[in-house]
């Protein structure tokens, strides 16, 4: 019955250790910690009610096409293809956009919040740039990139590049300001120059900051994507989801917001594992 | 001939809105080389930035600073590796050098780094090879009692496992003056005890040059051949001692000392020192609100 006791414990069904003799567990944070198991209920509950729904016809196709119709759509867009691409190449016309993107952002924005956070001449004169950018919705600058770049990749690459350069220059920044300046003290008592103290004192210890930045990042690219594809494209996730919109293919937009909602997933899951192995420090220092 | 030498030391600092606060007044001393040196006194009293100015992180606005050299005539030519200018006043302490070493409150270690990292960081700074850098971490990590913890990370470690490191990571890099500020503040009293004694066991072994800033009148008293109580505003040296007690606890019993007539005595007279510049300044507080 051991492996019962452990798999009940992974699943969250079960308390252990200290936590299984606790009196006060409401607010203590190891209460809220690993309910797996009620995460494969919350997914199966969504498909049950999603299939009855649809069974018992609340509504009509067009509002909401039963399970199989979308599996259908599924597997006839990922053998046949829709507009002359299968899935995959959507899928990776799209993935191609959103991670040039998401890297020409972190390659421009780390150095430039790292020059921001290391000088006052540089701090003063980003800052004006940055704050007028921030808040603009990169939608908004989906004429001007049309108009400035075409139709081609190059404005839905730069568009996702806006997306994430500011989040990435204000992690880059605050990442370089959260070090404790007996760090600093102490490289430079060490016989550190200003080099070594850049690349072995400032740059790592901004590391956990570069990484809640990427992760924040890249979830804002998911959402930008649709967007830069919404116009004058003929390939990637968004335009098929814009193409069924069009036609009422509900079937088809589904298939494309469960595609993105998986990958999404599938790379928060995947930074998060990347995160743990580079930056075991965070939040102990 | 590493002496470290202190005159008529003022810093006044310049307010935004036009003012000026003077954090230091007219300090000066001079600690000859293998003595140890522990400054006491309230919050306020300029002994951080006494520490600061000698480790060449902030400028003083009057005096000097000299280190290493034999009254005021230099006695080794002027290099980089001493933090000095070529050209300039030999000595004259005006950045920080890895000649002076730093042992700071906890969270100046490296946490991306391991122990042994750590450790190794002033040796590998300077280009040391690799198996200089082992061979260096192994001895420190000897002389401060944590053999085997190399590959440990420095989250995994205690509160004072961490100061040890840091100890260590400062005598790696065979400073010839030791700055330390607040190095047990943050420690139980039980660790705190231990670490006192290590400091003790380090100073005697390697007859390092030692200046300890510190909060704790026992601990000043325990530590300090020589003990200045520092008065705030502006911050000058109020009192001078100096104290047998560091020598006798090389090979005796702390606690002993501890209870010790004279170490009683001195300690309450510092005590009431303390108390009555914090009443002093409670008061000039209420007067002017």
């Amino acid at each position: 019955m051991k492996w019962l006791q452990i798999a009940l414990v992974r699943l969250g069904l079960r308390r252990s250790g200290e936590d299984a003799r606790k009196t006060v567990s409401f607010g203590d944070p190891a209460a809220a910690r690993g309910g797996y198991f009620w995460s494969f209920v919350s997914v199966a509950a969504v498909f049950a009610l999603w299939y009855v729904a649809t069974a018992l016809q609340w509504t009509t196709p067009i509002f909401l096409p039963p399970p199989s119709d979308v599996w259908e759509q599924f597997h006839a867009t990922a053998t046949e293809g829709f507009r002359g691409y299968t899935l995959a190449q959507h899928i990776g016309v799209s993935v191609y956009r959103l991670l040039v993107g998401f890297a020409l952002g972190c390659l421009i924005g780390i150095p430039i919040g790292f020059s921001m956070g290391l000088s006052r001449v540089l701090r003063g004169f980003f800052d004006p740039i940055v704050e007028f950018m921030r808040p603009i919705p990169p939608l908004a600058l989906i004429p001007l990139m049309i108009i400035w770049a075409g139709i081609d990749d190059k404005p839905k690459i730069i568009l996702l590049f806006l997306a994430a350069l500011w989040i990435m220059v204000l992690a880059a920044r605050s990442g370089v300001q959260s070090i404790r300046l007996s760090k600093i003290h102490a490289a430079y008592t060490l016989g550190a120059s200003r080099t070594q103290v850049l690349f072995r004192v400032i740059l790592p210890n901004s590391l956990p900051e570069i990484f809640t930045g990427m992760r924040v990042a890249m979830g804002v690219c998911w959402g930008t994507l649709v967007a830069a594809e919404l116009v004058a494209a003929d390939v990637g996730i968004g335009f098929m989801i814009v193409v069924g919109g069009k036609f009422l293919e509900t079937g088809l937009v589904l298939v494309g917001v469960i595609v993105i909602g998986v990958i999404g997933a599938a790379i928060d899951v995947g930074m998060r594992k990347l995160e743990a192995r580079l930056v075991p420090w965070k939040g102990m220092g | 001939m590493n002496g470290l030498i202190v005159k008529d030391l003022g810093m006044t600092y310049e307010l935004p809105n036009g003012g000026s606060v003077e954090a230091l007044r007219g300090v000066g001393f001079e600690l000859a080389a293998g003595e140890m040196l522990t400054v006491l006194g309230p919050s306020g009293c300029g002994k951080t930035t006494l520490l600061n100015i000698v480790a060449g992180f902030l400028a003083p606005t009057a005096g000097k600073v000299w280190f290493g050299v034999d009254g005021a005539k230099p006695v080794t030519a002027p290099s980089r590796e001493r933090g000095l200018v070529p050209g300039r006043e030999p000595g004259l302490v005006t950045a920080p050098g890895r000649e002076r070493g730093m042992v700071f409150q906890q969270g100046a270690l490296f946490e991306w780094m391991s122990v042994a990292d750590n450790i190794a960081f002033g040796p590998r700074m300077r280009g040391a090879g690799k198996k200089e850098m082992k061979d260096i971490v192994e001895q420190y990590l000897n002389t401060v009692g944590l053999a085997g913890f190399g590959n440990k990370a420095i989250y995994e470690l205690s509160g004072g496992m961490q100061q040890r490191v840091a100890l260590a990571r400062c005598l790696a890099n065979e400073p010839h003056l030791i700055l330390m500020d607040e190095p047990l503040g943050a420690l139980d009293a039980l660790t705190r005890e231990k670490m006192q004694s290590l400091i003790l066991k380090i100073w005697n072994d390697t007859g390092k040059t030692i200046v300890l800033i510190t909060h704790s009148v026992e601990e000043a008293l325990m530590l300090g051949q020589r003990l200045f109580v520092m008065a705030p505003r502006p911050g000058r040296i109020e009192r001078e001692y100096r104290l047998p007690f560091a020598s006798r606890g090389l090979d005796g019993n702390l606690r002993e000392i501890k209870t010790d007539a004279e170490y009683v005595e001195k300690r309450e007279e510092i005590l009431s020192m303390i108390w009555e510049m914090e009443e002093e300044i409670m008061g000039r507080q209420e007067r002017a609100s």
